[in-house]
């Protein structure tokens, strides 16, 4: 694998805040060899070479999500990690962090294992897992985290579960600081959210669908602000979905809160309007919002506040999306249509080619201190390349995840990705 | 002139026409309850299935004398007594009973839009006997009628609607009925009630009952769930029936000849004291055999289209 080159000549190269130009790079060993025009390459060599003419497309850094749900162990029949990484190349992420709420709960040093070898035996795109903030997900004690980090977690969170015990939270916190580990907590007040399934607002008044307010999530968002503020340690806001949260996330920015943050396709593209089909592919947690949390959101991603862009991909079974409205489980799937989606808003203008690319590329490396994410001559040669012109029809049948709940069947997605390498190996060509 | 459609899961997606249709095909079947001989052959041959998933005396009964009296087939399925508790899911429920051959299916759920879910997914005629918080299309169609019967006309009447919004499909299902014939609607309730929006839907929010009351012709009052005590609605029964119960010193407060009209069971000397349950302005009772007629008239109209 690795006694082989790769030469990607004539693409654009887009490597955020360092290459946007047309020119070549080349791979040897897995790694990114030289960037440029006209790379000599030497010719005497026992070595192959495969030459990928990337005329008229985007070559960029493998994408790097850092909030997938890969089910295993315990949920093997929603997706698996050998699916899941399938879907993640096939939706140019290189590198994906899972969270923990599996079965058992990834709370320990042998599920971090077990999840790691099943990664290895993939052997597709780079998986790290995200390991629990507390024992069982259950919020009253500590998970072993010093021991979590020595297994391979590049984070701690219960996801899913908020840990509505401030203290804990504040403990998890503080610990978390002593390995410089990130922590992400899904922010929602449930006793606000209580039996709520979709966003409260004019849409759950019609349909007469139990809401989950904004305050559910800013309570929240505020309490962890101000928690991480008091520990001095780094919080990680997962999937940013309310005006009210943004708010708050750029006023604790701007008075210097280590505290990053990540907005889901979804989010954006999608507001309360689309539950009224009662169609359950339109129920996620936090749920779609109104059209002005929308606009906050864009705007957060387009001033920075949002640092970057993650998909949240949640498989459920069909026969459990296949119910009423209220008992079908949150959550979709979103690796193969983030990369169209995000493009949208270049298309809009709230981001720019190079803009978008580096919040799902550099700055999410950045986030988790992950060595990926670059283009950088000695990097790890993880790369993708798009057509950003190419128009396709989203036809679940052919997703590459083992779940097929979207909301976007029967779209027409514009920007396809046509290769993606990892480690210097082509994991991914598009038919 | 026939109802176009499949199903009735709402009032939110009738027309103003569809829904006179309705009333006026349910007039003739009125007429059909008082004879001595309270059968016509209308849906001889014909399946109805009702599938109710919340207990329910008093709708069940209206659909199963409607189809009984249009001579249908009918079978009642119930959670207690069917597969629902050894966990099947709706779907597969209803898929069994399309499988008999069942022409309409009357689904009550718990779960707002499970009327719309079986709907697409099933061949057989849906009626919405109540979804969750959402919809209870022919309650409002037999309250419509009600008020038709008692006042001749919708079009212009101030109709007050008192109670649990939040938390009552009634009170939905009535808004749009009473907004898209024409009626004046005010809500009446404690902020815990009122869900968010309400008043993009056309009506006028109150939360002093007293306030609302001057120039009501209609008054609908909810009826109060005592379970949801717990929950923080509101703090005592005592004090709800104190700030949202029609006495006979509220009446007093409305137009003269105020109908009074409740879908029952009442709660007497909660949301409505006995003294005006028992009144001549009451028409709780016609509601109920005006329920039997409009679910006549509704199971007729769909069975022309198949």
């Amino acid at each position: 694998m690795t006694n082989m080159r790769i030469l990607i000549k004539n693409g654009q190269v887009i490597d955020p805040g360092q290459i946007n130009k047309k020119t070549d790079i080349l791979v040897e060993d897995g790694k990114i060899q030289a960037t440029g025009s006209s790379l000599q390459i030497p010719l005497k060599d026992s070595k192959s070479i495969t030459i990928i003419d990337a005329k008229g497309m985007v070559v960029c850094p493998g994408f790097i999500d850092l909030h997938v749900h890969f089910r295993e162990p315990g949920f093997e029949y929603k997706e698996t990690i050998a699916t899941g990484v399938d879907s993640a190349v096939a939706g140019g992420f290189t590198t994906v962090c899972c969270m923990p709420n599996t079965s058992p709960v990834n709370d320990s040093q042998s599920i971090t294992e077990f999840i790691l070898h099943q990664a290895k035996i993939a052997n597709k795109a780079r998986v790290f897992p995200i390991g629990a903030i507390t024992k069982g997900s259950k919020g009253e004690e500590l998970a072993e985290i010093g021991e979590l980090r020595e297994a391979g977690c590049v984070a701690i969170s219960d996801d899913g579960i908020p840990v509505m015990n401030s203290l804990v939270m504040r403990r998890a916190m503080e610990y978390a600081r002593t390995f410089d580990l990130p922590v992400i907590d899904h922010c929602e007040d449930l006793n606000l959210s209580a039996d709520g399934s979709m966003n409260e607002g004019f849409v759950s008044t019609e349909l007469g669908i139990p809401g989950i307010p904004n305050a559910a999530e800013e309570v929240m968002v505020a309490r962890n602000i101000f928690l991480a503020e008091l520990t001095q340690s780094r919080l990680h806001l997962p999937h940013v979905s309310t005006i009210g949260s943004v708010r708050l996330l750029q006023q604790a920015k701007e008075r210097g809160v280590n505290v990053t943050a990540e907005a889901c396709p979804h989010h954006f593209t999608l507001t309360d309007e689309a539950v009224r089909s009662f169609d359950t592919h339109t129920k996620m947690n936090p749920p779609l919002r109104t059209d002005a949390d929308v606009q906050a959101v864009k705007e957060a991603l387009r001033d920075g506040s949002i640092d970057i862009i993650a998909t949240d991909h949640a498989p459920h079974a069909t026969y459990e999306k296949q119910r009423q409205f209220d008992s079908a489980p949150f959550g979709i799937i979103g690796l193969e249509t983030a990369l169209p989606l995000t493009l949208n808003l270049v298309d809009e203008g709230v981001l720019t080619l190079e803009q978008a690319i580096n919040k799902l590329t550099r700055e999410p490396a950045r986030v988790f201190s992950l060595p990926y994410g670059t283009l950088a001559v000695g990097a790890q040669a993880d790369i993708t390349l798009i057509n950003l012109k190419k128009t396709w029809q989203l036809d679940p049948n052919r997703l590459h995840s083992k779940s097929r709940n979207t909301p976007f069947t029967g779209w027409d997605l514009t920007g396809m990705i046509t290769k993606t390498i990892v480690g210097g190996r082509i994991v991914y060509e598009a038919d | 002139m026939n109802l176009k459609r499949k199903d009735l899961l709402g009032i939110s997606s009738l027309s103003p026409e569809e829904i006179s249709l309705i009333l006026d095909a349910s007039e003739p079947f009125k007429e059909v309850s008082g004879r001595e001989i309270k059968k016509v052959p209308v849906l001889r041959g014909k399946t109805v299935v009702n599938l109710f998933f919340e207990p329910s005396t008093r709708t069940r009964t209206s659909f199963e004398l409607a189809a009984k009296r249009l001579s249908a087939d009918v079978i009642n399925f119930s959670p207690s007594s069917s597969s629902i508790v050894k966990g099947e899911t709706l779907l597969d429920t209803a898929r069994n009973i399309e499988s008999m051959q069942a022409d309409i299916i009357v689904l009550r759920h718990w779960s707002s839009g499970a009327a719309e879910m079986l709907a697409k997914n099933v061949r057989s005629s849906v009626i919405n006997a109540g979804d969750g918080w959402h919809e209870h299309p022919t309650q409002a169609l037999l309250d419509l009628f009600t008020i038709k019967e008692k006042r001749g006309e919708v079009k212009g009447l101030s109709v007050a609607i008192v109670g649990d919004v939040a938390h009552s499909r009634v009170a939905r299902s009535n808004i749009h009925a009473l907004c898209k014939m024409g009626a004046e609607v005010r809500i009446v309730a404690p902020r815990t009630m009122i869900p968010l929006g309400i008043h993009r839907m056309g009506v006028k929010v109150f939360s002093d009952f007293d306030d609302a009351l001057p120039g009501v012709d209609v008054v609908i009052m909810l009826r109060l769930q005592l379970e949801r005590q717990g929950r923080s609605l509101f703090p005592s029964i005592r004090e709800y029936a104190k700030l949202y119960g029609l006495t006979p010193e509220r009446v007093q407060r409305a137009n003269e000849d105020m109908l009074i009209m409740h879908p029952g069971p009442i709660n007497r000397g909660v949301e409505i004291s006995h003294e005006v349950a028992d009144s001549c302005q009451a028409a709780i009772l016609d509601q109920v055999s005006n329920g039997v007629a409009v679910r006549m008239g509704l199971m007729y109209l769909l069975s022309q289209l198949n």
